[in-house]
């Protein structure tokens, strides 16, 4: 069998199992969703959440993947999937593309939300050419951080205290990717002043992140599991 | 018991054809595995024939699970040779894995998903069609309603069942049991036995490595006896040898 044909196996399989746990609908989008109102409430100038909402979206998005990337390997450890699957040869690569899928689909929705969140609590406002601008910041860095959060959560899958070491390891990889976002969404909701065009050079950064992990992730995955 | 009729397998070399003209599913010839630095399997001499349901017996620590991680290709022999369904554990284990089922404690199944999803799951890894993965479901009686329920809400048996439901649908040709009746109640027990005899007359062969000597006894067809990573005494060919 392909990777493709797999990763599309474990995908539409990690999506079966959300479907059904409906962890993420009913935990983690109401927690990233709070982490916005909290931030409003703290903050409480409209001035300063216009400017800082671009950070607040993406440190909301990351806090969002860390419980995402624990559920996701959760299922897989609670009764040895993951050993099944690897004594069964299932390819890793396959796996790693898969459950990398599942990840950016979940992610995704959340970003949308918590994009839309930010416009209706915060009043942040953008151009045409800022929505083109943040659409196309959403695909890659949604990319990296599922390449990342899969890497990352397969390695600490087989550890005692996965739960707390997998912040420890995840959100210093993760930070070129929040500044790389959190500044293009900057330029696209025209935050700090920041002309829309300034935003490309930090979308090409989330491009060449999410490339190095997608391609790291396909050749280390395997070793990182068999371990 | 019956004690399986075999031959004197050659002293090295490449599978050969056993009694019934089909080549042993397991054949392995001196064969040490290291864990770490000790030798968790230390010159091993098996061969396991087609249909076969093998108990393998002996002390904590003797090797039972090495031999059987071994035989699904996980841990590697850096002495001697072996081979399953085949297929050289030096050079094929990749080949090896896909075409045999290790079942050990855990089943591998996603409590979120029904049985019919998690066969399903397991046997497209395989390319599994619709068709077989219903006729696994029916061989293993899990066919109806039962299809339909989340493995969470299974019994400890049926959870079992369903693991073996899986082997079937990866269409596994040699099915290696760790331990299988830990955890089941008396039903369950009999419920994993009945299962493990309609799978051989499907065709499987089945090493089960079990401290519940009376009960996997009953079921296995040889007996094999492992001490110290060595295969010292077994009612079938090595006995003889």
């Amino acid at each position: 069998m392909s990777p493709w044909r797999t990763a599309a196996l474990v995908a539409a399989k990690d999506l079966r199992v959300e479907g059904r746990s409906r962890v993420v609908v009913n935990q983690v989008l109401p927690f990233a969703g709070l982490v916005m109102v909290l931030f409003a409430f703290v903050l409480d100038s409209d001035a300063v959440l216009t400017r800082v909402a671009p950070g607040l979206i993406w440190l909301a998005t990351v806090f969002g993947l860390l419980v995402m990337v624990q559920r996701a390997f959760a299922v897989e450890t609670a009764d040895g999937a993951l050993d099944a699957l690897r004594v069964a040869g299932v390819d890793p690569v396959g796996i790693f593309l898969g459950k990398s899928i599942a990840l950016a689909a979940q992610l995704a929705v959340l970003e949308v939300l918590l994009a839309g969140l930010a416009f209706v609590l915060y009043g942040v406002e953008s151009s045409g050419a800022g929505i083109v601008l943040l659409v196309t910041t959403l695909i890659p860095a949604t990319a990296g951080l599922a390449f990342v959060g899969t890497l990352y959560g397969g390695l600490a899958a087989g550890v005692k205290g996965r739960e707390t070491l997998l912040p420890l390891l995840l959100f210093p990889v993760v930070a070129p990717v929040l500044i790389g976002a959190t500044r293009a969404t900057e330029a696209a909701l025209d935050a700090s002043g920041v002309a829309t065009a300034d935003g490309w050079p930090w979308v090409a950064l989330l491009v060449v992140f999410a490339a190095l992990f997608g391609v790291g992730g396909t050749l280390a995955f395997g070793s990182l599991i068999e371990e | 018991m019956d004690a399986a009729p075999t031959t004197e397998p050659a002293a090295s070399g490449p599978p050969v054809p056993g009694p019934s003209g089909a080549e042993p599913v397991v054949r392995l010839v001196d064969a040490v595995a290291v864990l770490g630095r000790f030798p968790a399997l230390a010159g091993a001499t098996l061969t396991v024939e087609r249909g076969e349901i093998v108990l393998l017996r002996g002390p904590n620590g003797a090797g039972k699970t090495t031999l059987l991680r071994v035989c699904a290709g996980l841990v590697p022999i850096t002495r001697g040779e072996g081979w399953v369904t085949g297929c050289d554990l030096r050079s094929e284990r990749d080949a090896v894995r896909r075409r045999v089922g290790l079942l050990g404690h855990a089943n591998g199944l996603y409590g979120d998903l029904t049985v019919r999803e998690n066969v399903r799951f397991w046997g497209a890894t395989v390319g599994a069609s619709g068709t077989e993965v219903d006729a696994s479901l029916e061989r293993l009686g899990l066919a109806g309603r039962l299809a339909e329920v989340p493995v969470q809400r299974l019994s400890a048996g049926q959870k079992r069942r369903t693991a073996l439901a899986c082997l079937v649908a990866r269409r596994a040709q040699l099915w290696l049991l760790d331990e299988p009746h830990a955890g089941l109640d008396a039903a369950g027990r009999d419920d994993l036995d009945d299962t493990l005899r309609t799978a051989v007359s499907m065709g499987a062969t089945v090493l089960v490595a079990s401290h519940e000597l009376e009960r996997a006894g009953s079921l296995a067809t040889r007996v094999v006896d492992v001490v110290a990573g060595q295969v010292v005494a077994a009612d079938g060919p090595e006995a003889q040898r």
